[in-house]
């Protein structure tokens, strides 16, 4: 494949802090390539360096073969787009939202309209057009973001943590979106995570990065296959425990993670493990609930942070597990901090890495 | 007591008079006013922006300082400004051979100099308040620098139209500038008497009626932008208004 971009030996300081430490990696044609690793890594510095925005401080940028620098970084630009992690939109209507890098680019008005309508139809947003894209929710106004930047059609699409904060619906929509745009329109994309089931299921290769390094690259498979230790040093990942596992007589798996929580995963693993739940997948209740369901413990509210429609909820039942709620539900039930609740998740919730 | 309210009782009366009957002095005076503090507010707003924009998005040594020196401007007192201007105006004055001095032009322009600090002060706030990452989705976007700067001033718009109004109100309201860079000359044509020194000079004189109508219209003129610029701010306030709360 082809090196669209490429970074070699990048180093970026924000006032005494080194933020990017001696980076180098290659960015393919055609590829969806995750930066996955936890807040604060560089994840975000390094796709503004990739968006010509910041000029690193040491090493270079090449961008299809051509060294960029502070002569070319405006016309570079036009080949690369990030949308941010926060939902930055201009105060105006979602049409002109979207159609504001074409009039940049002095679009013809009758393309520019054309072009809007296909980008809302490919965010399902059709009809949008007039709304104030500042009133709509968090979502809709990530969507409106995404169409803003496919409607470029750019070289390169730069995602800052983009199913960050998203409900379960507008979550699939986007990934569909970026998925599709990836197949049809041929585009090469650089997502930034910190969400490991994300990291997954999306990209063709993964880079992983920590306190500013690249500390490994590699294929999903690769990564999450052979249990790559850089991954299980994701500690500060939500969900994610390391522990050891032994296989049960029903064929399935008790992993055990410490504290005295045994998790019943659905696959077969002997030893070291590490395991995953989604936070999606975890059922919270007041109550102890009957279900199918082979993982319930109980335990305490440790924090709660609001997500617009949703809100993610820390439960301490010995190990600490994110649970995602609607906010219609989070009220109905009337949850605060240090109440005790109940948290019950299928074994086949339970994702081994 | 009711002996020493008459004239003041008498001089209200008149002034509705002199206002509702239309009386050319009376409206000559205030366009004149309007004109002079609506250019002057142009002016500032002209020169002031982008002074107020490189002061919020460009970083260079001595900006706080620069930023201050701005804002302890927005107090200087108007007849000392007018007094620096009329030396600076005057025929023997450095800037003497531009002949400013007791023309509309001068007041303008002095009125103009007089509000610049308040309109960049605004719009150094209002720029500064605009989230700091929207020069960076511009230029994502494909925007150069200065097109950036433009998607930044525009997401400002309000704050910036809220400084003009507040200058055009300052200059509208001041009086030593007009008075002692205008003259205050009472003529048809290049006359440079304003509001402010009309009602000063009326009152010199003994004047009531023409003094309290020239206030009058000065405050109707100067609480109806307030109003508007409160109104702009929350249109909602003008629809609930009145309504017990629930």
């Amino acid at each position: 494949m082809a090196v669209l971009a490429e970074l070699k030996n990048l180093t970026k300081y924000y006032g005494p802090r080194m933020v990017l430490n001696h980076i180098s990696m290659q960015v393919y044609e055609g590829e969806i390539l995750a930066l996955l690793g936890p807040n604060g890594s560089g994840k975000t510095t390094l796709l503004k360096v990739l968006a010509f925005l910041l000029k690193p401080d040491a090493g270079e940028t090449k961008f299809q073969g051509e060294i960029v620098d502070e002569k070319n970084s405006e016309r570079m630009r036009l080949q690369s787009t990030l949308v941010f992690q926060r939902n930055l939109l201009f105060n105006t209507t979602v049409f002109n939202n979207v159609a504001y890098g074409l009039r940049v680019r002095r679009v013809p008005k009758i393309e520019i309209a054309t072009k809007v309508t296909e980008a809302l139809k490919i965010v399902k947003l059709i009809g949008f057009e007039k709304r104030s894209a500042k009133k709509l929710s968090g979502g809709e106004q990530q969507r409106v973001a995404l169409a803003r930047a496919l409607v470029l059609n750019t070289k390169l699409l730069l995602l800052d943590e983009p199913m960050a904060n998203l409900d379960p619906k507008n979550a699939s929509i986007l990934e569909e979106v970026i998925v599709t745009a990836n197949r049809e329109l041929k585009t090469t994309i650089v997502l930034a995570t910190h969400n490991m089931f994300e990291a997954k299921t999306m990209p063709h290769r993964i880079a992983l990065i920590n306190d500013g390094r690249i500390t490994e690259v590699g294929s999903s498979a690769d990564i999450f296959g052979r249990l790559s230790k850089n991954l299980a040093s994701f500690a500060a990942v939500d969900n994610t425990f390391n522990g050891t596992a032994k296989i049960t007589e029903a064929g399935t798996s008790i992993v055990d993670v410490g504290n005295g929580i045994l998790i019943e995963a659905a696959f077969q693993r002997q030893d070291e493990t590490s395991v995953f739940i989604s936070p999606q997948d975890i059922i919270l209740s007041k109550r102890s609930l009957e279900s199918s369901a082979r993982n319930v413990f109980r335990g305490r509210i440790t924090q709660i942070s609001d997500l617009g429609s949703l809100v993610k909820l820390t439960v301490n039942v010995g190990k600490l597990f994110v649970v995602q709620i609607t906010k219609r539900s989070f009220s109905e039930m009337d949850l605060n901090l240090g109440d005790e609740v109940f948290i019950a998740f299928k074994a086949s919730s339970v994702q081994m890495l | 007591m009711v002996e020493r309210l008459n004239p003041i009782v008498d001089g209200i009366t008149k002034a509705f008079q002199l206002i509702f009957s239309g009386d050319p002095t009376v409206y000559g005076i205030a366009y004149r006013s309007l004109f002079f503090s609506g250019t002057a507010a142009v002016l500032a707003i002209l020169w002031g922006t982008p002074i107020a924009m490189l002061l919020s998005l460009k970083d260079f040594p001595g900006k706080s300082l620069v930023k201050g020196f701005f804002t302890s401007l927005i107090g200087m007192p108007t007849v000392a400004l007018g007094l620096i201007l009329f030396l600076l105006f005057s025929k023997d004055g450095p800037l003497g051979f531009l002949q400013l001095l007791y023309t509309p032009g001068g007041v303008i322009l002095g009125e103009a100099i007089l509000v610049t600090p308040l309109i960049i002060s605004i719009a150094v706030n209002a720029i500064e308040s605009v989230d700091h990452e929207i020069m960076n989705l511009a230029e994502t976007l494909g925007a150069s620098e200065s097109q950036a700067y433009i998607a930044v001033l525009k997401e400002a718009a309000n704050g910036v139209i809220f400084s003009g109004l507040a200058c055009f109100n300052r200059a509208f309201a001041e009086l030593g500038v007009a008075l002692i860079v205008g003259g205050s000359i009472v003529a048809r044509v290049g006359g440079t008497d304003v509001l402010t020194t009309d009602i000063s000079m009326y009152i010199a004189r003994g004047n009531f009626s023409m003094a309290i109508a020239l206030a009058m219209i000065l405050l109707v003129i100067v609480f109806g932008i307030n109003l508007i610029i409160l109104i702009a701010k929350n249109p909602k306030a003008i629809i609930t208004w009145g309504k017990m709360p629930q």
